[in-house]
């Protein structure tokens, strides 16, 4: 050790000059500690989610049977006969395209409207603040009023009605349209950052050759930000499908679904049963099934369609971004469609 | 057309807004400022009202919200606090310090945490966390000193906050990341031509004009924490204690369950109109906060933007 503190400095010439500022080691200790903790906190989470995923994947590739995916779920305490889910998965699946299919329109409309024509001011400005007041409301508040509306009897087509002619107010058509609610904020946000991308001169080039207002939103301005409506679509799809306390309170705790009535689709919309969120959440610890092997491996296939929106997410959101990846540039803008931060 | 339609957004939201505080108003009205201090068990109260047996000497409606209170502020502040210093520490790394190879991974490990659905995190705290908490930090000493009020079992404060944390992480780091990477080149440059080192420059600079954006971030994470339900009803263990912070370290090991979770686990008793009308009570205490606190983030935002700088 000694003999390298004594041994001369290299020749100047051989090594790369750097200020002294750019080298940690002549920075004061306490710098040197909060730079220490950067890294530390980094890489730790990267390793936290590292470990979640692995996790998750071990457990679920070491439960996941192809049998659980084609099988029903069956009330038995006995591991081997309470069947799979494949009940969930289709709810999964109903939930999230209901809620889509109201949300995505809605949502694409809100924001032309915003974005294109935000008159009167006062009303625009209040439209706003209702927006962020959802993207803000805690599901559960959002389901426990979905149940209140859905419970009025003149909606009671949408859910079941008791003999007695109370209205249930569950059903799966209930359940998608507060899910669409949840997601008509990241829908609304994605499509108008879309509109306010595109340059003003593909307004005017379409207003020079006498189209009205609504034709060029129609016809020209929709087409151009398609990539950021099926942003926010996925993103909506990303919380619609990860959300358990609409599902829950709007749904119930079925383990299978059961359709009301016997015409064919409306007899599934007002019908009840369960998702892979609910699913889950039942035969963990805390709810009744008491089936931690399948909570675990629900929530392994749960997460790997959390994980395929994620990927298309970033595929779609790459596609149209130049890289920017260098230096100072990188501007994160891709961290604008986690939820919340919008 | 469009504005019609928007219009009708706006009619809905504000009907929510209306129903719920109209709904809640029989619980508040019986109960007074009352509702929100401590008297009693919450989850004898609950159960006198779904059962429909007022409990002796009281009205049916009788309810003292405070253990559901303190729970949510003690998960919230703990989990807030610990993820601010956290998230600026990484959007600091992200922004500054991370090689462009650590940051391609950064990246989506942060978007990962934040599309991770609750009911997993829910699963992993009480499956895995909560095991280990219970079987290997929770002395048998520590029992012992607790055991006549609440049995411990590591469905308690700890898991709660450490995994609410985890949750609300990326939020932060996001919104903290990209009021740092727009603070103009400019002022930084300047900094560290004036032989500043990197950290100072950040630390002295950039942090202190994001600020604005730091708070909003917060804020916005509080939001989140306040109305995460179903981890926190996975991991509260089902009892509607409030950790007594004389106990010391102890409390962190004492369950906890906060309003939202509340709400998740007693929704079955909607059909009952008492019980009803005190589960639109914590809703409506929860839309309010929530409420103010977007109005904070947008006001936070706003002096953000005073600099000129969008984030």
């Amino acid at each position: 050790m000694a003999a390298t503190e004594l041994a001369p400095a290299p020749p100047s010439g051989s090594v790369i000059a750097r200020a002294p500022r750019e080298r940690t080691s002549a920075w004061p200790l306490i710098d040197r500690i909060g730079y220490y903790m950067c890294w530390a906190v980094g890489i730790g989470l990267c390793l936290i989610a590292l470990a979640i995923v692995l996790f998750m994947f071990v457990k679920g590739i070491s439960y996941l049977r192809p049998s659980l995916l084609l099988h029903s779920p069956a009330p038995s305490v006995v591991q081997s006969q309470s069947g799979g889910f494949l009940d969930p998965i289709e709810g999964t699946l109903l939930v999230a395209a209901i809620g889509t299919v109201l949300a995505a329109p809605l949502g694409v409309a809100i924001a032309a409207w915003l974005s294109e024509y935000r008159r009167p001011a006062w009303l625009a400005r209040a439209v706003e603040s209702a927006i962020e007041i959802i993207s803000g409301a805690p599901s559960v508040v959002l389901a426990l009023f979905g149940l209140l509306i859905f419970a009025q009897s003149f909606l009671g087509f949408l859910s079941q009605r008791a003999a007695t002619g109370a209205v249930y107010g569950r059903s799966f058509f209930a359940a998608g349209a507060v899910m669409s609610v949840l997601a008509l904020p990241l829908i609304v946000s994605s499509a108008r950052e879309g509109f306010a991308q595109l340059p003003d001169r593909l307004r005017e080039a379409s207003y020079a050759l006498g189209r009205t207002r609504a034709t060029t939103i129609r016809r020209v301005l929709l087409p151009a930000i398609r990539p950021d409506i099926a942003t926010g679509t996925a993103l909506g799809m990303g919380r619609i499908v990860g959300d358990t306390a609409i599902i829950t309170i709007l749904l119930g705790a079925g383990l299978t679904i059961q359709p009301v009535g016997h015409t064919p689709v409306s007899s599934l919309l007002r019908g009840t049963g369960p998702t892979l969120t609910s699913y889950v959440y039942e035969n963990s610890p805390a709810g009744e099934g008491l089936a931690p092997q399948k909570a675990y491996a629900a929530a392994f296939v749960l997460l790997l369609i959390v994980l395929a929106l994620n990927a298309f997410v970033t595929w779609l959101t790459n596609r149209g971004a130049q890289p920017r990846e260098r230096g100072r540039a990188y501007r994160l803008l891709r961290f604008e469609w986690i939820p919340w931060t919008r | 057309m469009l504005g019609a339609l928007a219009v009708a957004v706006l009619v809905l939201i504000g009907a929510m807004l209306v129903t719920v505080l109209i709904k809640a108003w029989p619980s508040f009205s019986h109960n007074g400022l009352s509702w929100f201090g401590p008297g009693g068990d919450v989850d004898t109260q609950i159960r006198a009202m779904a059962e429909s047996k007022p409990l002796p000497g009281h009205s049916l409606y009788y309810f003292r919200g405070w253990p559901l209170i303190w729970g949510t502020l003690l998960t919230t502040v703990l989990a807030v606090l610990i993820a601010l210093v956290v998230s600026m520490l990484a959007a600091i790394f992200l922004t500054e310090f991370a090689p462009p190879a650590v940051r391609r991974v950064l990246d989506p490990v942060i978007r990962l945490l934040a599309g991770v659905p609750s009911v997993i995190y829910g699963l992993i705290g009480i499956l895995v966390i909560a095991r280990y908490i219970d079987n290997h930090w929770i002395s048998n000493a520590r029992r012992a000193s607790v055991n006549y009020v609440v049995q411990l079992n590591g469905n308690d404060v700890m898991t709660a906050t450490l995994i609410l944390t985890l949750m609300i992480l990326p939020i932060m780091v996001a919104i903290t990341a990209s009021a740092l990477a727009s603070v103009p080149g400019a002022w930084r440059e300047g900094s560290l031509a004036l032989g500043v080192n990197r950290w100072r420059t950040v630390w002295r600079v950039s942090l202190r004009t994001a600020r604005p954006a730091i708070a909003a971030a917060t804020v916005l994470a509080t939001a989140r924490a306040l109305g995460e339900a179903v981890m926190l009803a996975m991991v509260s263990g089902g009892r509607g204690f409030a950790p007594n912070l004389l106990d010391g370290v102890t409390a962190l090991f004492e369950p906890v369950r906060p309003l939202a979770a509340t709400i998740f686990q007693n929704h079955e008793g909607l059909t009952i109109p008492v019980l009803a009308h005190t589960i639109y009570a914590m809703a409506a205490v929860l839309l309010v906060s929530a409420g103010m606190l977007s109005f904070a983030a947008w006001f936070a935002k706003q002096r953000f933007n005073r600099y000129g700088i969008r984030a």
